[in-house]
């Protein structure tokens, strides 16, 4: 056991406790300044959404809600599954962690997939991906074409941020099939839980602004 | 001058004195605050200079009163250089109601301006001494900036809305106007000179030029010529009688002030703003237009009445 | 440099552990990475500065002595984001910073050490985009890559000096993150907050500026990439977009960023008066809330870059307001600073020349900000050489000065190894009178109307830029006396001893070059800070 405490404790702390609490600080810091990146985005989504409402309306009325809403659904349960993990992690029950990693991945792939496959596909087809392919007659094309650029940007580095989470995730399962974890060293998972929560939270806000803006018909 | 050395630009607008007067006071407030840190340092670094190796400090670890005359006496300072400011500054950017009104147009990298009279220069800009001037200005490219150094006025010239500045110059002469923001290759040549005029050298420059039709006069020709008069003449689409400084009803229900910023954005793109009781049929004239026949079709519909009270406080 | 440094020490130390060049490329001992800091940034510092000396040069004649104007943009343009970006930036706290702030606050190393190596890494992909960016073509937007200049009408290798920048900001992120995070929760025993140096203060502030400043103006970079490649229309007004937009994002990081520069040296001359008077700090709390303080209201006041765009006379006046109040926190820590010295007992070595250099500069600095945060004024001044004066008066008179400070002062913990002391004197006195010769006259020449980033310009300007360009050789030789005396020292300076001043503080406890793991055992303290005169501290 006083083994696998020196493993898992870096030469630079005194114990695992000054190690577990730097390495939480330390996340929640990274997430701080995630959270001013999203902000930057959210304000210049919040400027031109002031100056073109109708046309944010607009192009708001052209995404599938449903499809949104499944999106939704789905990360809230990985996030459930998310934390389930880090708990089976902490127990050191080595089955249980790699299982909720495994569903975990899972549903953040079916996120990815029904983004990429479904809405991004169908977006392209309808021709509103601006910069590549953006038809858009009527009188708020303009604004309708900036919302598109605003949706695609918001979606896409949160569809990135996914991708490195699962990426993340997947490391994590190796490790955990390898017995790395336990109640003594449980840190990494618990890290890479916090980051997918926030990336489910930083959707939260993202389906409402980008589905749910103006009164859908 | 002192000592030979320039140390401001001419005076030759109505708000150069105040601004260099507030200069002045902030040129000696600074002064006295450096020469206070810097001979208390000297003072202090000879007066307590080590003597020798085994002398030892007196340890004083602050002093509360200390604190709080050097925070209150700089806030008072400053709370006072912000009142004076910032005062200076509202009154400076109300423009006299009277004004006459030069457009402005930036481009790489040059300066494109309009008098009413149909007078057109490119890099000079001629006006008579003593009538305030205002300027409404927009780029054609990037940001360029209005700076006259001798009138104490600078304003970005943004592409896609209009700014205005305006001034009222004291002094005949010749006096520099530079490109202030940086706006690509050729900035530092985009340059030109503002010539200030007795009023009647000026009437008389002014009827020695070669003169095309007056600003009102080319925007009503495009009225016609691009046929807005089918829809706007006939009550297909709103009126221009009276519009300018108006609040106009839209469809949405709310009000807009109808400001050059309103009339362009109709004009470009004329879905935006829909006025209450009439359809969205009119089409963009994006492409279409120039920024100068913009202009002069802002210069048309405000020569057909504008509401004053409301086109001043702009 | 490792094997000269060491020769003369007795033991092992952080130099001398492992050899080769592999031991430095993977490293993650925070000494050695903070040398691999210093070897990078000097390297810019040496090409901002090339590009300094041409400009100029070039602005000896109105007509331009040198440069085609196209030419001259690009010097300018590279001097802006070499000099901010890739030296200032890092400079004291990636250098200094990793250096000592687990030295100061008594542990092994930073929190996460292989990040730190990373960041380093993150800075040298970015510096390598930017040199691309330079050397294949250049650049010609300025360092604020103003829209719709940027994204639509500059030519030149935009992307790569933007995507350069964009990496580069998470290597000032990550710096940041194990800063705030090594101050948190690892220090030594009975270091509590307000026993910690003024210098781990101004980290902990400056950190926070980094943390929550750079990823706003990664997105600002991001998306005037975006922009460029797709044409989409964020910030194209023909497209229905919002230039002004830009400006926002991109002044909401990089006026805070003046304070990532300005706030460290603060940090250093807080160390640097305290030790060469052999005083306690005047004041300790409020300098440390002024710190504190200046974070805070830094990310409120960017809208006094946009005095002149055409913003609302209301958000004007705010910004003014709120400009006008950082003035308060920088006096009071210029009074402190001033008040250490009453009563000491003074001494001039190198370092403190530099520190008193630093408050006399940064006073002129930070005053001459006024004329800046004053609605009237600015008007007038905006975009002319009194802000290139003014910012120049900060961010070389301050944040340089600091730096340089803080080297003379750590050089000897660094390297073992002391420098001749005469020389140093002489270099920090040739450069405060060259800066001051470099920069007073463009004060003149900004009231006067000279607008910045001028190739050519009107001809009464002429003996102003005379004067600056004449005082700007002056400057130029004293930067490069202390790199040669620096590099002489490595080899034949006299060992150092542990403590060479006799200062106070953890750092100052072990041996120099300290050992691998910083010390032998893990200090407890019982004192406040800059506790001189209650015992004395060992001089050896």
């Amino acid at each position: 056991m006083s083994e696998g405490r020196a493993a898992a404790l870096g030469e630079q702390f005194e114990d695992l406790e000054q190690q577990h609490e730097a390495s939480s600080l330390g996340m929640w810091v990274f997430l701080a300044t995630e959270i001013m990146f999203f902000g930057g985005l959210f304000a210049g989504y919040t400027v031109y959404r002031g100056l073109y409402l109708p046309g944010f309306e607009a192009g708001s009325h052209l995404l599938n809600v449903k499809l949104g809403a499944f999106n939704t659904a789905v990360l809230l349960c990985s996030s459930l599954t998310m934390a389930l993990a880090v708990r089976a992690a902490m127990l050191g029950r080595r089955r249980e962690l790699v299982t909720f990693l495994i569903l975990t991945i899972l549903l953040g792939l079916t996120f990815v997939g029904v983004k990429m496959a479904f809405e991004w596909h169908h977006d392209y087809e309808e021709h509103l991906v601006p910069g590549i392919d953006f038809v858009s007659e009527g009188p708020n094309g303009r604004a309708i074409e900036l919302f598109f650029v605003f949706y695609f940007f918001m979606t896409g580095v949160h569809a990135l941020h996914m991708v490195i989470g699962i990426a993340i995730l997947a490391v994590l399962t190796w490790q955990a099939s390898q017995g790395r974890f336990g109640p003594e060293r449980y840190n990494p998972v618990e890290m890479a839980g916090l980051y997918w929560h926030f990336v489910d939270v930083i959707w939260i806000f993202l389906f409402p602004l980008l589905y749910l803006i103006g009164a859908h018909h | 001058m002192w000592f030979g050395f320039p140390i401001r630009p001419e005076q030759a607008s109505t708000i150069a004195e105040g601004i260099d007067h507030l200069y002045y006071f902030l040129t000696a407030m600074d002064l006295f605050f450096t020469a206070i840190i810097f001979l208390t340092i000297f003072y202090f670094a000879i007066r307590y200079r080590r003597r020798s190796k085994a002398e030892t400090a007196e340890q004083i670890e602050g002093s509360l009163p200390l604190e709080v005359a050097w925070t209150v006496i700089p806030l008072v300072l400053v709370v006072v250089t912000f009142v004076w400011s910032s005062s200076l500054f509202i009154r400076n950017s109300r423009p006299p109601t009277a004004a006459t009104e030069v457009f402005v147009i930036g481009k790489q990298w040059m300066w494109q301006l309009q008098h009413p009279e149909g007078v057109r220069e490119i890099n000079e800009l001629h006006v008579p001494v003593g009538r305030p001037i205002k300027l409404t200005m927009t780029s054609e490219d990037v940001i360029h900036d209005f700076f006259v150094p001798a009138f104490r006025v600078k304003k970005d010239v943004v592409p896609g809305r209009y700014t205005s500045l305006w001034f009222q110059a004291t002094k005949t002469g010749s006096y520099h106007l530079f490109c202030g923001q940086y706006c690509g290759v050729n900035h530092a040549l985009m340059r030109g000179e503002v010539v200030v005029m007795e009023p009647q050298d000026y009437e008389r420059w002014l009827s020695g030029s070669k003169k095309a039709e007056t600003m009102p006069a080319a925007g009503a020709r495009l009225y016609e010529q691009y046929a807005c008069i089918t829809c706007h003449g006939t009550g297909k689409g709103p009126a221009f009688n009276d519009l300018y400084g108006s609040q106009v009803k839209l469809q949405d229900g709310k009000t807009v002030l109808a400001d050059e910023e309103y009339l362009r954005e109709s004009i470009l793109f004329p879905s935006a703003k829909i006025v209450a009781g009439y359809d969205p049929i009119m089409p963009t004239f994006k492409g279409q237009l120039t920024e100068e026949q913009i202009l002069q079709l802002l210069a048309y519909i405000k020569s057909l009445g504008a509401t004053e009270r409301k086109a001043a406080q702009e | 440099m490792s094997t000269t440094a060491v020769e003369a020490t007795t033991g092992v130390n952080y130099l001398n552990a492992k050899y080769g060049i592999r031991s430095w490329l993977f490293t993650t001992d925070h000494k050695r990475i903070a040398l691999l800091y210093l070897v990078s940034i000097t390297f810019f510092f040496l090409i901002g500065g090339a590009a300094a000396v041409l400009m100029r040069l070039h602005l000896i004649e109105p007509q331009g002595a040198l440069l085609e104007p196209a030419t001259y943009n690009k010097m300018f343009s590279m001097h802006g984001i070499i000099m901010v970006f890739f030296f200032l930036i890092p400079s004291i706290p990636a250098v200094m910073g990793n250096f000592l702030v687990p030295m100061m606050v008594g542990a092994r190393d930073l929190a996460f050490p292989r990040v730190n190596l990373l960041s380093w890494y993150i800075y040298i992909l970015g510096g390598l985009f930017t040199l691309y960016a330079i050397l294949a073509g250049g650049v010609d937007t300025g360092w604020t890559f103003y829209t719709p200049l940027s994204t639509t009408y500059a030519n030149g290798q935009v992307m790569a000096a933007a995507l350069g920048i964009f990496i580069t900001g998470f290597s000032s992120i990550l710096t940041g993150l194990n800063f705030v995070v090594t101050i948190h929760k690892m220090r030594a025993p009975g270091l509590t907050w307000f026993r910690l140096p003024l210098f781990i203060w101004a980290m902990y502030a400056t950190s926070i500026i980094q943390i929550l400043g750079t990823p706003v103006v990664a997105i600002a970079i991001v998306l005037v990439g975006l922009e460029r490649l797709l044409h989409v229309g964020i910030f194209d007004p023909a497209l229905g977009g919002d230039p002004i937009l830009f400006q926002h994002l991109f002044w909401f990081y990089s006026h805070p960023a003046v304070y990532i520069m300005i706030l460290p040296s603060m940090g250093v001359v807080s160390e640097l008066i305290t030790c060469f008077s052999k005083k306690r700090i005047f004041g300790y709390s409020f300098i440390a809330f002024s710190s504190v303080a200046i974070a805070v209201i830094s990310f409120l006041v960017w809208g006094h870059h946009m005095f002149v765009s055409g913003q609302s006379v209301y958000a004007g006046l705010v910004f003014s307001a709120l400009s006008f109040a950082v003035a308060i926190p920088s006096a009071i820590k210029v009074f402190n600073w001033t008040a250490t010295l009453y009563k000491g007992s003074v001494s001039y070595q190198a370092p403190m020349l530099y520190a008193l250099g630093f408050i006399g500069l940064f006073t002129m600095g930070g005053l001459t900000g006024l004329f800046l945060a004053s609605l009237a004024t600015d008007i007038h001044l905006h975009d002319t050489y009194f802000v290139i004066a003014h910012f120049h008066y900060i961010m070389v008179g301050g944040a340089l000065m600091g730096y340089l400070g803080g080297l003379h002062f750590w050089w000897p913990k660094m390297t073992g190894r002391l420098y001749p002391d005469g020389w140093a004197r002489f270099s920090a006195l040739v450069i405060f009178i060259g800066f001051n010769l470099t920069f007073f006259p463009q004060f003149m020449l900004g009231y006067l109307g000279m607008p910045r980033r001028y190739a050519v310009y009107p001809p009464e300007f002429q003996v102003l830029n005379v004067m600056s360009s004449a005082g700007a050789s002056i400057l130029g030789v004293g930067y490069l006396i202390p790199l040669v005396y620096f590099i002489w020292s490595m080899r034949y300076g006299p060992v150092a001893g542990p403590n060479p001043w006799g200062a106070k503080g953890l750092e100052w406890e072990t041996p120099s070059p300290p050992p691998t793991e910083n010390f032998e055992e893990l200090p407890i303290v019982e004192e406040e800070a800059y506790a001189y005169g209650v015992k004395e501290a060992r001089v050896v």
